[in-house]
């Protein structure tokens, strides 16, 4: 499909970032500065007619990730030279937008690239977020209080490195991690210890209910009683978070193996830890790798909460309850997108690692 | 109701399964379910027992009573001589189930290894009865695929060879062969009589096919539905040795005319 044949959308996505592109070379958008404005210009009008020319001559999909590619660096760039206020710059973000979808959208229907397509597409999607962000926060003048631009959310990251670096040294490697692995480790060894207990786990799981519906903001003050101001408290806080979310599915995900491959094992007068460790411990992976997941994202959550109840002067949670405090709202944002990051890669990894483990499992077979 | 032995009372003085009138209900939701009523039956060291019956009839039932799977409701079973709980303690059984139940995360050589692995067989011995049993359900070749690679019927020839790997001197077959095609079929069928031949193994085995019953068979049991009774057994006067085209001679026809009837005799009484 090499720009021959055109959906419906595709075409209509098409004519409107000619339209609107060359509306938005006509339209006022005056410069009060002395600067020329014309390579910007020129890079929308090519951007405009060679998106109409493709009714005529076939546009391939790389040509239009070129002109996207050209369009989202033009309009952030040209907010110092366009008056911003005017119709028809606006016009022009608007050319750009709708060619960045008009790009993907030919690149998800022509199937090609596979593996980079699939990587490629949520990337564009993000970054054109990010350039739409950017031109409109500073084309409308947003206050910095209510939504900063991510240019300055940057340059605050940038500046401010070595605070991060501590902060995340603080809440991620030390109260997330090690919360999660006492949290979810326990949880796992207490599923397997009640396994052949009815009574036991009868009794716990209600409990566990009950624990998980706890407010955080009620155990993390009691918490910094118990354990003091630093890292464990914000620890012990992740691994009561934690542990039921993985008790429940861990004891769930025990009763998962079938009735046949329990016969078989029982055939082979197998032992009960023989059976747990070759049957019942592989079928339960899915239902582990599940609580691994959630509380990948929980712990997190739950650790940077904790810090707003007591805390040394070091901590994501900490720094964001300062930092809005002081109407720094930047610095709060570049913790925020330390705290996407960090998630995201975690949640990842344990992704990764699930896959890796339950390749076998219907959901993940190639 | 109790059956008569064929030629006299006990042909066999000491048989390998020896159940006497059992019953066995299932209390399921919705009532009572009698799946085995009055059964009396005996097995001796080295038959080949074929258990045929119409859908829903019990032979599942019987076999899983044999293998200490389920437990009777009245009666009496031993298996050499104990109960089916100590034969099985004793890895007397090798038991393959109407469906493969390989289990997905291992791979076809690891999943015939399993027994093995469990039995404590040395690594040089498990790799050794891996390349020995797939070869003989022709899998050579196999052993690194996963269950869900491979087709329905060479999923179920990789559950034969599991329960072939270890030395069960029981093997226990419910509709082994039922998803495979004719040739592969008749095929398996030799390599089974082949290593009942070779072995001193005793097999009960279920099916549905007539024609299987009887050019395995030392002994078949023909069963009526609900509750499972048994209503023929037939001694085959065949011999041991058996080349497919047996299947052709009036003696193997006759017999098979006997299944049918016995059969049909199940079926009428249900009608009634
Ligand atoms: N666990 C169980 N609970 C309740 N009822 C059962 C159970 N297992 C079997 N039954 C019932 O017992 C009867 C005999 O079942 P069984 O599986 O032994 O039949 P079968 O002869 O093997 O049939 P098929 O040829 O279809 O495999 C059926 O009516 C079945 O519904
Ligand atoms: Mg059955």
């Amino acid at each position: 499909m090499n720009g021959r044949s055109l959906s419906k959308l595709q075409s209509a996505l098409a004519v409107a970032v000619g339209v609107l592109g060359l509306l938005g070379l006509v339209l006022p958008r005056s410069a009060e500065t002395g600067l020329s404005d014309t390579p910007f210009l020129t890079t929308f009008a090519v951007l405009a007619v060679f998106s109409l020319r493709r009714f005529r001559y076939p546009l391939p999909v790389f040509f239009d990730g070129c002109l996207t590619l050209a369009a989202g660096i033009a309009l952030p760039m040209s907010l110092v030279v366009i008056d911003k206020g005017a119709v028809g710059f606006w016009s022009l973000t608007a050319a750009g937008w709708l060619s960045a979808w008009l790009f993907v959208e030919r690149l998800t229907a022509s199937g090609r690239g596979g593996r980079w397509a699939s990587l490629a597409v949520p990337v564009l999607f993000g970054v054109t977020l990010l350039v739409l962000w950017e031109v409109v926060t500073r084309g409308l003048n947003v206050p910095q209080v209510l939504l900063p631009p991510p240019s300055a959310i940057g340059a605050r990251f940038a500046a401010s490195l070595p605070i991060l670096w501590a902060d995340f040294q603080q809440t991620f490697l030390k109260s997330v991690l090690i919360g999660y692995a006492l949290g979810c480790g326990s949880a796992f060894l207490v599923a397997i210890l009640i396994d052949r207990s009815p009574f036991l786990q009868r009794g716990l799981l209600p409990v566990g209910n009950l624990i998980s519906a706890l407010p955080i903001i009620g155990i993390a003050p009691i918490m910094v009683m118990w354990f003091g101001f630093d890292w464990p408290s914000k620890a012990a806080v992740v691994v009561v978070m934690t542990f039921f979310p993985m008790l429940v599915n861990t004891v769930a995900g025990l009763a998962e193996a079938g009735r046949m491959e329990r016969d078989l094992m029982r055939t082979y007068a197998a032992g009960y830890w023989q059976t747990l460790v070759k049957l019942r411990l592989p079928a339960a992976a899915p239902f582990i790798f599940n609580a691994l997941k959630i509380n990948s994202t929980l712990a997190l959550i739950g650790a940077i909460v904790a810090e707003f109840f007591g805390t040394p002067i070091v901590g994501m949670g900490f720094r964001i309850s300062t930092e809005v405090g002081r109407m720094n709202v930047d610095m709060v944002w570049a913790e925020i997108a330390v705290a996407a990051m960090a998630g995201s890669a975690f949640f990842g990894a344990v992704a990764l690692i699930e896959r890796a483990v339950t390749f076998w499992h219907p959901s993940n077979r190639a | 109701m109790d059956i008569v032995m064929p030629n006299g009372l006990d042909p066999d003085p000491t048989p390998v399964i020896r159940a006497r009138n059992l019953d066995l209900t299932f209390q399921t939701g919705d009532g009572p379910v009698r799946a085995l009523s009055d059964v009396t039956l005996d097995i001796g060291k080295g038959d080949f027992v074929s258990f045929i019956g119409p859908s829903g009839c019990g032979k599942t039932t019987l076999l899983r009573v044999i293998a200490d799977l389920e437990q009777p409701t009245g009666g009496s079973i031993t298996v050499n001589g104990v109960s089916p709980e100590q034969a099985r303690l004793k890895r007397a059984y090798g038991y393959v189930f109407q469906a493969a139940g390989l289990y997905p995360w291992r791979t076809i050589a690891r999943n015939v290894a399993l027994p093995l692995e469990i039995m404590g067989y040395s690594k040089a011995e498990q790799r050794d009865r891996v390349a020995r049993t797939l070869d003989l359900v022709n899998l050579t070749g196999f052993e690194n695929k996963f269950p869900w690679q491979l087709s329905g019927g060479m999923q179920q020839r990789a559950s034969i060879a599991r329960a072939l790997a270890f030395d069960a001197d029981i093997l226990l077959m419910d509709e082994p062969f039922g998803a495979l095609d004719e040739i592969v079929r008749d095929h398996l069928n030799e390599q089974l009589l082949q290593l009942w031949a070779r072995t001193t193994k005793t097999i009960a085995f279920v099916t549905h096919s007539i024609p299987e019953a009887v050019y395995l068979s030392t002994k078949i049991v023909v069963m009526s539905p609900r509750p499972g009774r048994v209503t023929d057994v037939i001694d085959s006067t065949l011999p041991r040795e058996r080349p497919l085209d047996i299947r052709e001679t009036p003696e193997f026809l006759e017999i098979a005319h006997r299944v049918r009837e016995g059969l049909r005799a199940g079926h009428s009484y249900e009608d009634v």
